[in-house]
């Protein structure tokens, strides 16, 4: 699959976004208002910034952003129409909380639900993300019961990462943060390391034969195109295995940065100045690799064995 | 509405019956489509570069070509393979699409896209395990066939051209359009008759549209031996052996019009 710059960065910054909000809303379930006012708006405004570029590149893909809104109407049926319809209503709790939560608007009581319900929000919300890709079952490494667990701990670790460094930056570091991320980060690279050997190993059940019906000795012969169609342009793309397992290994040379640097914060919290970047960073490579490694069904019409 | 229309007994399912014993790849199925799904429903189709090195453009019938080696055989057969939406009875091109602009009709299970509400997030071409979906750039929105709905319906076009215009551009016969949801229907008969088939049955799109496979090859008319006429010795081989041998040059040696090179070629 193509991989859209677009929707990596959508995906990568909107996971991480949702991440922060989500932690900062159990954060003030747990704690009740903010003890700095500063380091609480700049959580908040940067986990909403993140969740907003986000939300506005994933637009950059369509053919008519100004019809965006029309994706609100079809939740019955449609991940992207539920994750549209989630992410927009997240908006709703996200700012009652952050409001109640830096204590503009005095209502202590409702910290804790409003973060609870915040919290569930951004959960939904990538959750709803994730099952668009998990749902497709023409793409066999995406159809795959640990995506949405993967996107889902991408959110958290990277979330966490974020919020170590704001909580640095305003001398409100403490321990917990570190040990979070530090559980969702080995929670994540069990779950990739566990995805990527499945993906590897498991059948490829659509053949060449079943997709032309003309049985095992069938082949390529010619091309139903005179230069590069849509379909090859769109679901083609496929990036040399070799390549792939180098930067499957670069996203495992940036989990084990992050996961040191997490470590180091025990010697000075600025080390998470080390690994926030580091996980945005593997977040990307994961999510190009993510759609390049992805191989798509009718790749079988165009001379692929198996798919 | 992008959920599927609940399927009334009797459902009427309107798709096409392609014949891949009989298709020569001509292509003029794909051209005719083009032509007429320009101007008509889809218009326009764009393409970029059309007159430059390097053209592209939308389509929405393709003909493949594969080289197909049956089993117990040396030789191989070419099977000229078109290929367009199935109008699957469980496409999930459809329930994907977050607008509604991608839809199954209740009527005859025709799907469509409405262009004046589609997008272009191209979900539903990712969704489609059969590639039918083909992506306008320069209009924004995703094309597909639509069973020349503009064609079928139209009462202004005489009664015997209310067909799609691959069905009627087709000029051996390869391509059948009628109801697959009538059992007595020409093209459930020939279905039934032909063994026809679905591509990717274990997808579960269900589709619609049927193949015909190519029927098994007659020995008879393939075999190098007949195709090859051997010298039968008469006065006549023997003029026209001595004509070719004198018009050759060849000093001595075997005549190569007496030669029987049926069993070289057959192997």
């Amino acid at each position: 699959m193509n991989p859209a710059y677009s929707v990596i960065l959508f995906t990568t910054a909107s996971g991480a976004g949702y991440g922060l909000l989500a932690l900062l809303g159990l954060v003030g379930f747990n704690h009740g208002p903010v003890s700095s006012f500063v380091f609480g708006l700049v959580a908040v405004v940067t986990a909403l910034g993140l969740i907003t570029i986000g939300l506005l590149s994933s637009t950059f893909h369509l053919g008519h952003p100004e019809r965006a809104w029309r994706a609100f109407s079809q939740w019955r049926s449609s991940w992207l129409s539920r994750e549209g319809v989630a992410s927009v209503l997240t908006y709703v709790p996200a700012l009652l909380f952050g409001a109640t939560w830096l204590d503009i608007v005095h209502a202590p009581t409702m910290i804790g639900p409003l973060g609870l319900i915040t919290a569930a929000m951004c959960v939904i919300t990538v959750y709803c993300t994730a099952k668009i890709y998990s749902t497709l079952k023409t793409i066999r490494a995406w159809n795959h019961p640990l995506v949405v667990p993967v996107y889902l701990a991408f959110a958290v670790a990277s979330g966490g990462a974020l919020l170590t460094a704001i909580a640095t930056i305003f001398g409100r570091f403490q321990i917990f943060q570190v040990i979070l991320t530090v559980v969702a980060l080995l929670w994540l690279i069990g779950l990739k390391f566990f995805y990527w050997r499945a993906i590897d190993n498991a059948a490829r059940t659509h053949t060449m034969a079943a997709a032309t019906g003309l049985g095992q000795g069938v082949r390529q012969w010619e091309v139903p195109h005179t230069s590069e169609n849509y379909i090859m342009k769109e679901m083609g793309f496929a990036v040399a295995r070799k390549h792939a397992l180098k930067l499957r290994s670069a996203v495992f040379i940036l989990f084990a940065i992050t996961l040191l640097a997490l470590a180091s914060c025990i010697l000075s919290p600025w080390f998470s100045f080390i690994a926030a970047p580091a996980i945005l960073l593997a977040a990307v490579v994961e999510r190009w690799l993510f759609f390049a490694e992805a191989q798509h069904v009718v790749s079988l019409f165009y001379g692929a064995e198996k798919a | 509405m992008t959920s599927l229309p609940t399927p009334q007994p009797n459902q009427k399912k309107l798709g096409l019956v392609i014949d891949l014993d009989t298709c020569v790849g001509c292509q003029a199925c794909a051209t005719s489509c083009k032509e007429w799904n320009t101007q008509g429903y889809s218009a326009p189709l764009n393409d970029s570069d059309p007159y430059g090195s390097d053209p592209s453009g939308v389509w929405l019938n393709r003909v493949h070509g594969y080289e197909v080696k049956e089993e117990g055989r040396d030789d191989t057969r070419v099977v000229h393979f078109p290929r367009s939406c199935l109008h699957c009875e469980t496409p999930a091109c459809v329930t994907v699409c977050p607008t509604g602009a991608s839809y199954k009709r209740a009527e005859d299970g025709i799907v469509l896209v409405n262009p004046d509400t589609c997008i272009g997030c191209k979900l539903c071409s990712w969704a489609c395990p059969y590639g039918a979906r083909e992506y306008d750039y320069s209009h924004g929105t995703m094309k597909k066939c639509t069973l020349c709905i503009d064609r079928i319906y139209n009462t202004n076009l005489e009664p015997e051209d209310r067909a799609p215009a691959c069905v009627k551009a087709c000029p051996t016969g390869a391509r059948h359009f009628g109801d697959l949801g009538d059992p007595e229907s020409d093209v459930s008969k020939m279905v039934k008759a032909r063994e026809g088939f679905d591509l990717l049955p274990e997808m579960d799109y269900k589709p619609v549209n049927k193949y015909l496979p190519p029927r098994k090859r007659r020995d008879a008319v393939t075999s190098a031996a007949i195709a090859l006429p051997k010298g039968d010795g008469s006065a006549m081989d023997r003029l026209f052996a001595w004509a070719d041998k004198f018009l050759s040059g060849k000093p001595s040696g075997t005549i190569a019009s007496l030669e029987d090179f049926s069993d070289k070629l057959e192997g």
